[in-house]
């Protein structure tokens, strides 16, 4: 479980999120809403440590983070698994080195076991045949797939998914949902994914939470989110042509 | 000075929450090759022809028949351990190096890369940067001994070929009144332009912001700045050494 505590953030004197709390559970798909611009990604990072909060704190697992030392945010990001918007791969490496990477750094392991989970992660993702391409040889989807891949390559006990469908057609965000939402529930691990993708909002969404100008402005599951009752809710969700004709036809 | 004061505190976070020597060992094995063997035909190159255009140019402003020919190789031998090989070169280097190590990094810092190490766990500027310098210092000495030598080939080929000096002139400038100090101060200077070079652009790469459009200027940057770092440097080195 991660818990959120009066989370602040500012640039330039420019408040961008605002005593923000919330708790995300394990073994559950928790998703952070909003329209662009809210802070949701602000808030990601703030609770991986890319990003310093102004005022707050960040627990996993009781763990203090956002006050930790070294060694205890060190030993925090190796049960971290992230996927970047744009899957972040290394141009340099192919995608099995990619997807090696954590183990090379975080781990002792020897090599032919680094490649046995290496090649469980590719399969496990659909890409066992893509090992050796390179990035700029694989499309979009591919590239979200192999950021999972490495994501969940360290067995992480936290996976964080910034905006995971941002550019894909609505078949393979919904593989990608999928994915996570089967990663999820499979290896029991607390699932932060950042979107505004109604589809997904609908698929995975377990515990949600809505972000509005940089406040929590509601949070429930995929079941309640139509009927909230939050008018600025009612504006996200149903700006969504799909999504009002389903309530004009309840 | 605000800029000054943020590279200073950028360098010192490369000696920070380091990862293993043998990550890095491998890191800076790949930067060499990348920076130095990648390098070596360019700058062979250029060095062959300013030597073979010093030379050409110094005969044809010794029009005194009091002076003897081999003073040519003797200018050119001067010109090319003092300024010609670490200088110019470094010029190029920084051109070449600095501008592909501030894009490379500019572009892993808009791509998310950057972040992505960081989140797990790893201090990527020490990861990403330390390896580049050490790698720089390591082989630019290199480039400019390898510049020398073959600046000081193209003087002889050129002033040999053309009939401006005789063979035997050439190598008795190349030898008369050999200060060894000269090559120490050279390595010297390569081994301090090097490092600005690599630290500067990885500097100026490590903080872009935005896009494609900032790379460009981060990478366009790199070069400016590490060149008047360079220049800079070499002033004070000479004021030094020459004091």
């Amino acid at each position: 479980m991660i818990k959120i505590n009066h989370i602040s953030k500012s640039f330039a004197g420019k408040a961008i999120l605002n005593d923000v709390g919330n708790e995300f559970e394990k073994g559950k798909c928790n998703l952070i809403i909003g329209s662009s611009g809210t802070g949701k990604s602000v808030l990601l990072k703030c609770i991986v440590g890319l990003v310093q909060p102004d005022t707050g704190n960040v627990y996993y697992d009781l763990r203090n983070f956002t006050e930790a030392d070294k060694e205890m945010k060190a030993e925090i990001r190796r049960e971290i698994g992230m996927l970047f918007q744009g899957g972040a791969l290394f141009d340099s490496k192919n995608v099995e080195q990619n997807v090696m990477f954590p183990l090379n750094i975080l781990t002792k392991m020897p090599y032919g076991e680094k490649l046995d989970r290496v090649n469980f992660c590719l399969k496990r993702v659909g890409l066992e045949a893509a090992s050796k391409k390179m990035p700029s040889e694989i499309s979009g989807g591919m590239k979200k797939r192999v950021g999972i891949a490495r994501a969940i390559v360290n067995n992480p006990n936290y996976l964080f998914c910034d905006e995971p469908n941002s550019g894909l057609d609505p078949q393979t965000s919904v593989l990608i949902d999928e994915l996570i939402l089967e990663i999820t529930q499979e290896y029991d691990i607390t699932t932060v994914v950042v979107t505004h993708d109604m589809n997904s909002v609908m698929g995975i969404g377990e515990k949600i939470m809505f972000l509005y100008k940089g406040s929590k402005l509601w949070e429930g599951s995929s079941d309640h989110i139509v009927n909230s009752g939050v008018k600025e809710l009612d504006d996200f969700v149903f700006a969504n042509k799909v999504m009002r004709t389903m309530k004009s036809s309840e | 000075m605000k800029e000054f004061g943020r590279y200073a505190m950028f360098m010192g976070t490369l000696f920070v929450r380091r990862e293993t020597f043998a990550t890095y060992y491998k890191l800076t094995l790949e930067e060499a090759i990348q920076i130095g063997i990648k390098s070596a035909a360019m700058i062979g190159m250029v060095a062959f022809f300013m030597g073979a255009v010093t030379t050409v140019q110094i005969a044809g402003n010794l029009v005194s028949p009091f002076v003897p020919r081999f003073v040519i190789s003797q200018v050119v031998r001067e010109m090319t351990i003092l300024e010609l090989a670490p200088t110019i070169i470094a010029i190029i280097f920084a051109g070449k190096v600095g501008s592909s190590m501030a894009g490379g990094i500019g572009t892993m810092r808009i791509t998310e890369q950057i972040d992505a190490l960081e989140v797990m766990g790893i201090n990527s500027s020490s990861y990403l940067v330390l390896p580049k310098i050490v790698a720089s210092m390591l082989t630019y000495p290199m480039l400019v001994i390898l510049s020398g030598v073959c600046a000081l080939a193209g003087g002889y080929l050129v002033g040999t070929m053309t009939g401006i000096v005789t063979p035997t002139e050439y190598i008795t400038g190349i030898r008369y009144a050999f200060n060894p100090t000269m090559i120490t101060f050279a390595l010297t200077k390569s081994f301090v332009f090097a490092f600005l070079i690599a630290s500067v652009s990885s500097f100026k790469g490590y903080y872009t912001q935005g896009g494609a459009l900032e790379v460009g200027i981060s990478t366009t940057s790199a070069v400016t700045n590490s060149i008047i770092a360079v220049l800079i440097a070499d002033y004070l080195l000479a004021e030094l050494f020459f004091e």
